[in-house]
């Protein structure tokens, strides 16, 4: 790759460049511009009615070492990983059976996967919320076949934030998994049989370290959007189930404390990517 | 009491409404290098599915030391699969591919050193254990997919076409190494193939297949010098045609005539009297040419005449035409400079005996 790099011409080079003109303008207009000003606002301080002072200073980030805040970012992992693992618990078996089955049938089941996807997220979860109401679909139907006497409360709790969240991201599992088994030559998993894996070991030992980078793909897809998630705890979340997402939605618009917003975005950002770092350098993508 | 490496009694397995396998019958003896010969489609590929337990038979029994193996998994039959893609495990190096099947049976690691060791040595692959199966070259992709089989020290190896990917060099060197191999680790070798000189060369004995049936089994040099059918005969290596009917009977000899050529002698095939319709069947290389028309010492003598002369080096090969429509391939070793090579259009006898032909009922 670097050989064919280095021994480009001046012409291609410059052809190159006018090729990525386009994405650097948008890159730049829509990515490093607005965060460069988050970054500015979140080492500013905050006036006294909610504005923002430009005078330098790093307390916004001190602030944020507070037991509160370090809460709510434990909570928004927590939440961000189980909801990671349970859309890879649920997702894979029904990736390798989608990536198993006739190819007819595949199309028709990875379909059925993304139907969801054309109707508005928010919509979505209005509809959660009617099934998990107190007088909602599931306890309405609980109560009338007798498993319970009375209501359970369900909306309003970080089993529901759970919910949605499996809800809504389990697609950006199902998809890259189902990719990554697909691509498996059957006859590997008939050459683990024939040297005498049962077929616990054919999974572990063939399936799922050929899987891999589905399987990270699918946890990066997944993990990333639950861990900043706004819209699911605030509509299935109760007051106390805030997510990083929600906070800094509160400090801009309820506190109307820009820069600790900011700071609490950046520190959000800086966690990801420090996330993604180490895991490319501990090798990756590689099967 | 000595059974059958394997046995097959009378399998049958079918896909859909085609008989992939029709009542096959077979028996292969311990220690032995046994190849299934036969187009695509003959069934041979199912026949190996069917033993190495990856499909299950719609009839029949199928045993391994005697024991019957129908109902057993493929993880626990005492069999191994060289794949014909070799399936090597891409993400573990060709030690941990080498190793697979004694982890999986629990085999300590001491041992699983030692045997590794010993089978890499065996197909010379000492040394390169730790590189992945991208980082090799064909052949030696196809030694670790030998290798990983013959670790495990099975009843039974199976081989799915295994030099079918190899270019033409490599496959004759690999030929003879894997027939080699076979000798010396002394364990029952199956393999699958379509390449009929394979099969002679590494064989003990071959079963050729077709359309699910078998057709013949036999030492390599039985059914290349008495094939049972005229498939067999036009399946393994070149042979001339020529059909007639028979015309008398003497003894274990018949006359057979054909239309526009001389009266041939040859054997009786088996179950045939006069006015049977019958072919001759004669390998290009047992025919002999000469340029008199009166030469004694032959059963046969047919007048042909040279349409295409082709030097090959080591020898001389001629398309004779002979009577209106028939074209025959005669061999001629280039044994020594004094041979006499003859030129297209020139007119030659074409001469052999009864036993250097096989006549079948057609």
């Amino acid at each position: 790759m670097t050989g064919s790099r280095t021994s480009t011409s001046p012409a291609a080079a410059g052809l190159a460049a006018w090729l990525l003109a386009p994405s650097l303008v948008w890159m730049g207009l829509f990515c490093i511009l607005p965060l460069s000003i988050v970054f500015l606002i979140s080492v500013a301080s905050r006036g006294t009615y909610g504005g923002v002072e430009w005078t330098f200073t790093l307390a916004n980030y001190r602030d944020l070492v507070d037991p509160l805040y370090l809460y709510i970012y434990a909570r928004s992992f927590a939440l961000a990983l189980a909801t990671t693992g349970l859309c890879l618990g649920l997702g894979f078996p029904l990736a390798y059976y989608i990536a198993r089955a006739p190819a007819r049938w595949q199309g028709i089941w990875l379909m059925l996967v993304l139907i969801p996807f054309w109707t508005n997220f928010l919509v979505r979860t209005y509809a959660w919320m009617n099934v998990l109401r107190a007088d909602g679909l599931l306890n309405t139907i609980l109560i009338g076949t007798g498993v319970v006497a009375g209501p359970i409360e369900m909306l309003y709790s970080d089993a529901a934030v759970l919910i949605g969240l499996v809800y809504g991201y389990l697609p950006f599992m199902v998809l890259p998994l189902y990719v990554a088994v697909e691509r498996i030559d059957r006859s590997l998993i008939e050459a683990a049989r024939d040297l005498s894996a049962s077929g616990w070991a054919v999974f572990t030992r063939v399936i799922v370290p050929l899987a891999k980078p589905g399987i990270v793909a699918g946890c990066l897809l997944v993990f990333i959007p639950s861990l900043g998630a706004y819209i699911t705890p605030d509509l299935l979340g109760g007051a106390r189930s805030m997510m990083i997402g929600n906070f800094i939605q509160h400090e801009y618009l309820v506190v109307r404390d820009w820069p600790l917003g900011s700071a609490a975005s950046f520190v959000l950002m800086a966690i990801v990517l420090a996330g993604l770092w180490q895991y490319q350098r501990t090798g990756g993508m590689k099967p | 009491m000595s059974h059958a490496s394997v046995e097959l009694r009378e399998v049958v397995k079918r896909h859909g409404s085609t008989v992939a396998v029709d009542h096959l019958s077979l028996s292969v003896r311990r220690g032995e290098f046994f190849s299934i010969l036969g187009p695509s489609g003959s069934g041979k590929t199912t026949t190996l599915r069917l033993i190495a337990g990856f499909e299950r038979p719609d009839q029949g029994d199928m045993l391994i030391d005697g024991r019957s193996i129908v109902d057993v998994p493929p993880n626990l039959r005492p069999v191994n699969l060289v794949f014909q893609q070799y399936a090597l495990f891409p993400h573990l190096t060709v030690f941990g591919n080498v190793a697979f099947g004694l982890e999986m049976r629990g085999v300590a690691r001491a041992e699983i050193q030692s045997r590794v060791g010993e089978a890499l040595d065996m197909v010379q692959l000492a040394g390169k254990g730790d590189r992945l199966p991208t980082q090799l070259s064909g052949g030696e992709q196809q030694r670790v997919a030998l290798a990983r089989a013959l670790v495990n020290r099975p009843a039974v190896v199976l081989l799915d076409e295994p030099l079918g990917a190899l270019d033409q060099q490599l496959r004759q060197e690999m030929q003879g190494e894997l027939k080699a191999i076979q000798e010396q680790v002394g364990l029952t070798f199956v393999c699958v193939t379509h390449h009929q000189e394979e099969a002679l060369t590494m064989s003990d004995r071959v079963a050729v297949m077709d359309h699910g049936r078998l057709l013949q089994v036999g030492a390599p040099q039985d059914i290349y010098d008495a094939p049972a059918s005229l498939f067999v005969a036009e399946f393994i290596g070149l042979s001339n045609r020529l059909d007639g009917r028979i015309a008398a009977v003497q003894g274990t000899r018949c006359r057979i005539e054909a239309p526009g050529l001389p009266a041939i002698q040859a054997d009786v095939p088996e179950g045939a009297g006069p006015g049977s319709a019958v072919s001759i069947v004669v390998r290009p290389e047992r025919l002999h040419l000469s340029q008199q028309a009166t030469v004694s010492g032959f059963d046969n003598v047919v007048p042909a005449r040279v349409a295409k002369a082709v030097y090959n080096g080591h020898e001389m090969q001629y398309q004779l035409r002979i009577a209106e429509r028939l074209l025959w391939t005669v061999r001629v070793p280039n044994a020594d400079g004094g041979q006499k090579r003859f030129l297209p259009g020139e007119a030659v006898m074409v001469r052999w005996n009864r036993g250097e032909s096989v006549a079948l009922t057609r």
